[in-house]
């Protein structure tokens, strides 16, 4: 096999029993990032020199025995809204341009003292606002499966990456979606972690109370093994939990038996494309015939997910947003007369378009006279959601559904109707509004090829129960095909 | 609860409080999606919530305390490194006192 076909946990196996150097798995992962990645442009930065430092201080670390975990020594990726340390950090914005973190993120430390090397950070839509990578200051990224096709976002760089092999895990975040659906576009698999499992320090803040980082993998094993590494609490993230239950990898367990699985009867209406329910069908009767029971039931306000998301973090947005003023960091217009001019150009010019239009509607949802009438009533209506969810988890130990309604669009083709790109997230943002774990796994392929995925929805720290769950539906699902990249060779 | 109107004093209200200068071009843009937004999420209206409490946060959190101590170093050279404009140590803004 070569090096860059292993999963992330063989290869950090291999490089423990020195079967493999880290020098050369990060020499294969240059490789393949020199290859594709021009084309799919998932990669915003890799520093060389700054790698090969790096490798030099692992091959030290592995030797001395610092570093002795089960990805010591991987090359990884992490999404351009984590702070890195003396390595730029955009959010894929414009206003960002020349930022250059005095610190690193907590899941950054954390990741690089279980051994693991930073390879570069991946390209998003800006500030994670949007659905399909396309958003980015700096150019969209392409699907590896068809670089005709988006990847998904936000996290569509840390997605295609991985799909790609051009590295062999990656950290991104999810606020609405913004993990699970690119991990379903580009066929990897990606986890959101429960609320508060993750450090939010150093990333950089788009709707708070709903941001969590999370993993993308190869394989579910990769994923669990990661969000061992980053996860942990944190007092620099007043919204850290402290839990002890963080040996996630412990529960990749082939076993279904007995698991009552849940399906929200709404999500299989109107709006879900033909190819990923036939998809969805084949998975349950797959977990049926291996002991699992799974039932349809109906969850209740689906209908309601989005306009709550869409409110609540629209506002927390146009406050978080508020700091990017032309002062501290960043962008700032030539242009202007006096202080508060300045501010206002510096934003016009520094932010793109979705960028702008959520301040916007954050700020009116916020202002004076509206401020009950919208942001008040999402809260409210979150509430009901949250109670929706806990109400399904008396009854069943997880719910299964499309981790998107269709498979990746093709380029170009979503950005105009924003109100259609945002309904894309209608399975995955109540997870994030009830602060649940979920993983999406890849099940099947349209009639065009693209992978489709399988979302996983556990009750509120329950990992243990979605991940287990998520390793035996993959292993009896057998081996899944790779990007075959048309036009990436 | 009757439709809401996003006309020219709300919009001009509105790039007050977001802080944005824009066109006019970038102006009606924005006021045509928004207004189209703002017309699907009155589908909360739907919900009856006069009995329901806003949740803010998923889980019962309480104010966090920490010690008042510092921890980091002084790394004041490597913000400042940041900033569009400083001098003599301190960021530099437009004259705003006469």
């Amino acid at each position: 096999m070569e090096i860059r076909e292993m999963t992330a946990l063989t290869l950090g196996c291999a490089i423990k029993s020195r079967q493999v150097g880290v020098r050369e798995a990060v020499k294969a992962c240059l490789d393949e990032i020199e290859k594709k990645d021009s084309t799919l442009h998932a990669f915003l930065e890799t520093d060389e020199k700054k790698i090969y430092d790096r490798v030099k201080e692992v091959e030290n670390g592995i030797k001395a025995g610092k570093y002795t975990g089960p990805l010591a020594g991987v090359p990884i990726a992490v999404k351009d809204n984590i702070c890195t340390r003396n390595r730029k950090t955009t959010c894929a914005s414009r206003i960002l341009e020349n930022f250059i973190p005095s610190y690193d993120a907590e899941a950054v430390r954390r990741i690089e003292s279980a051994g693991m090397i930073v390879m570069g950070k991946t390209n998003m839509d800006e500030f994670a606002m949007g659905s399909t990578s396309e958003t980015s200051a700096y150019g969209i990224t392409r699907n590896p499966w068809d670089t005709e096709k988006v990847p998904g976002g936000s996290s569509g760089g840390s997605c295609a990456a991985v799909a790609a092999d051009e590295v062999f895990a990656a950290l991104g975040s999810d606020t609405g979606g913004s993990i699970r659906q690119p991990a379903s576009y580009c066929g990897v698999v990606g986890m959101k972690p429960t609320y508060g499992t993750v450090s939010r320090y150093g990333l950089i803040a788009y709707a708070s109370s709903l941001d969590q980082i999370g993993p993308v993998g190869k394989d579910v094993s990769d994923c669990a093994a990661l969000l061992e590494a980053s996860a942990g609490y944190d007092a620099k993230d007043s919204t850290s939990v402290l839990r002890k239950d963080l040996q996630f990898t412990r529960y990749l367990r082939q076993d279904l038996h007995g698991v009552k699985i849940g399906i929200p009867k709404e999500y299989l209406s109107e709006g879900l494309d033909e190819d990923v329910k036939r998809s969805l069908a084949d998975a349950v009767q797959l977990m049926t015939k291996n002991g699992a029971v799974v039932e349809f039931f109906t969850l209740g306000l689906v209908d309601y997910v989005i306009p709550a998301y869409y409110i609540i973090a629209s506002a927390e947005a146009s406050s978080n947003l508020a700091r990017f003023d032309g002062v501290k960091y960043g962008y700032r217009a030539e242009e202007f007369e006096g202080l508060h001019d300045m501010y206002k150009k510096t934003r016009a010019e520094g932010f793109g378009e979705e960028v702008r239009r959520r301040i916007l509607l954050g700020s009116f949802v916020l202002s004076s006279g509206y401020y009950d009438a919208y942001y008040l009533k999402a809260l409210k209506v979150k509430a009901m959601i949250k109670k929706a969810f806990d109400d399904a988890f008396l009854k069943y130990d997880m719910l299964i559904a499309p981790a998107a309604p269709s498979t990746a669009p093709a380029v170009g083709s979503s950005l105009a109707d924003p109100l259609k790109m945002y309904l894309s997230d209608v399975y995955t943002a109540g997870v994030n509004l009830a602060g649940l774990p979920a993983i999406s796994v890849p099940c099947g392929l349209d009639s065009s090829g693209m992978p489709v995925g399988l979302q996983f929805i556990g009750d509120c720290f329950q990992e243990k129960k979605i991940i287990q769950a998520a390793y035996a539906y993959e292993k009896i699902r057998g081996e899944f095909p790779k990007a075959y990249g048309k036009g990436v060779k | 609860m009757a439709k809401q109107i996003i006309d020219d004093t709300i919009m001009e209200n509105i790039e007050i409080l977001a802080k944005l200068a824009l066109t006019c071009e970038e102006r009606e843009k924005a006021r045509e999606k928004m207004q189209e937004m703002l017309d699907y999420i009155d589908k909360l209206n739907e919900l009856n919530t006069e009995e329901t409490e806003p949740l803010a946060h998923t889980f019962p959190v309480e104010n966090v305390f920490r010690e008042d101590v510092v921890t980091n170093g002084n790394s004041r050279d490597a913000m400042l490194a940041n900033a569009p404009k400083s001098k003599d140590g301190q960021y530099q803004v437009p004259k705003t006192v006469q």
